[in-house]
């Protein structure tokens, strides 16, 4: 299936995949939280284009946040995030969903073949045909996006609306955003408009603006702009984000020294029958007797 | 048959030399979500909801043959409207489940004074009971002439509100109509 942007450029646990030749733009989504208002479009509008069954919203005590968490059937959420920075209250609201990383911590984790594909235009995507309900992209996640649906226990995550994306069109949620802090366009482009939000920021007090790109996983295709951008971590987003240890130690090193052992193991046995030959059953054996 | 230790070896030898011939078992990685919208027709509509009237695209599946009875399966915004521009409040957009909803209303209801109940009745009825209202109240609180005797006919006592999703044209004939009463109180926000 060849549709440009849509060329497999990394595909879990396949060793010889057909993977793209053509070079097309990387697509990034920009959110701006100095011009979030938290009206929740973004949200509705994923929802209404993804077609996902609604849940029962409720009310935190004191908070405007109507869903708790990502869900299976919920990728796109405004945390309403209430900090006390020492001299008043903060209100950093947030919108979180999949980062699309440039080095997808899930893709490394996952074991089955074409489960999760990295497209050329840098969609990171899950295919629940062949995803076997494992949740190793769960630990894989350093952001903790991916949810298992308890329908078909595969999992679910925020796709970047490959579908619209791949026939020209920008992901439902950037389209809806009525202030214009949601941006779609090339990395390039929207690193520029970010570092030039960055310096507004700056001049008008916010010393600290930065631009959230964390090159842990080798970049985002969601970048943020953060007012205060020495500590993330206000926000909801970690401060240093990294495929856990763990994952890139069992896919790595461990997996050639597994194949090492288990090669060793088959010729060890097929050694041994060359050497000493098969095992011989004794007539008075109670083997025949048991059947 | 007796699955014994024998043919299930065979078995896998066999298994082992098929998939070794080329048979692939390893799943198909092609894949592409589909654009649900590819083929759907599109219809240029106005957000009902609040007064800056922003422009909505409905896409109804089917191109609108004789024999199609549309289905609404997607609304957003229209990125050529000088309102909104394609954007959307979380409000425009869930458009899709004010048109698509049990609970939408289909029919006239009407609620009898005292009653705690709606009843459905028929357009007629309504039209009936709203120009019996008007007139009732009109004839009542009529003023032909004011406290210095001047001639003023006037309806203090109806007021008429257009709204923003009524178009230019629409707004025109309400004015006309409120007029014609001799309405005092009435506003419009025609502008589409």
């Amino acid at each position: 299936m060849a549709i440009k942007g849509l060329e497999i450029r990394d595909i879990s646990a396949t060793r010889y995949a057909a993977l793209g030749i053509s070079k097309v733009p990387r697509m990034t989504k920009l959110i701006d939280l100095s011009t979030c208002i938290g009206c929740k479009a973004c949200e509705v509008a994923c929802m209404e284009w993804n077609d996902l069954p609604m849940d029962e919203t409720y009310r935190a005590a004191g908070g405007y946040q109507t869903i708790p968490d990502l869900a299976h059937n919920f990728w796109n959420l405004i945390k309403f995030n209430e900090v006390d920075n020492g001299n008043g209250l903060l209100w950093t609201m947030a919108k979180h969903q999949c980062m699309h990383c440039e080095n997808p911590g899930c893709l490394r984790a996952c074991p089955a073949p074409g489960a999760i594909v990295q497209y050329t235009n840098g969609i990171v995507d899950f295919v629940q045909e062949n995803c076997i309900g494992c949740q190793f992209c769960v630990t894989g996640c350093p952001f903790n996006v991916p949810r298992i649906s308890p329908k078909n226990q595969k999992v679910y995550k925020c796709t970047l609306c490959s579908d619209r994306v791949a026939a020209g069109l920008e992901p439902a949620c950037i389209k809806a955003c009525p202030t214009g802090c949601l941006q779609f366009g090339t990395k390039e482009q929207l690193l520029e408009y970010g570092r030039h939000r960055v310096r507004e920021l700056r001049s008008r007090g916010f010393k600290d603006a930065a631009i959230y790109d964390p090159p842990g996983v080798m970049g985002t295709h969601v970048i943020y702009v953060v007012p205060y951008g020495n500590h993330p971590e206000v926000y909801g987003l970690p401060a240093d984000p990294r495929i856990p240890a763990l994952v890139s130690l069992w896919k790595g090193p461990l997996k050639t020294i597994g194949s090492t052992i288990m090669l060793g193991g088959v010729t060890a046995a097929l050694l041994h029958y060359l050497t000493y030959g098969p095992m011989e059953v004794k007539p008075d054996t109670d083997v025949k007797k048991q059947r | 048959m007796e699955f014994t230790r024998r043919s299930f070896l065979k078995l896998s030898a066999s298994g082992a030399l098929l998939t070794g011939l080329g048979f692939d078992v390893t799943p198909a990685i092609a894949h592409a979500r589909q654009l649900k919208i590819a083929r759907t027709t599109e219809t240029r509509s106005t957000c009902p909801y609040c007064s800056v009237s922003c422009g909505v695209i409905i896409h109804t599946l089917g191109d609108n043959s004789y024999n199609v009875r549309p289905t609404v399966v997607h609304v957003e915004g229209d990125p050529d409207h000088p309102i909104n521009g394609g954007t959307l409040c979380p409000k425009g957009a869930s458009l899709k489940h004010c048109i698509v909803n049990d609970r939408r209303l289909t029919k006239p209801l009407y609620r009898a004074p005292g009653a705690s109940h709606w009843d459905e009745v028929s357009w007629d009825f309504v039209i009936n009971e709203i120009a019996r209202h008007v007139k009732e109240t009109r004839d009542r609180i009529f003023v032909q002439k004011d406290l210095q005797g001047k001639t003023v006919n006037r309806a203090e006592g109806i007021a008429m509100i257009g709204g923003c999703t009524d178009t230019s044209e629409m707004n025109f004939l309400m004015v006309k109509v409120a007029r014609a009463f001799g309405m005092v109180y009435f506003d419009q926000q025609s502008r589409l």
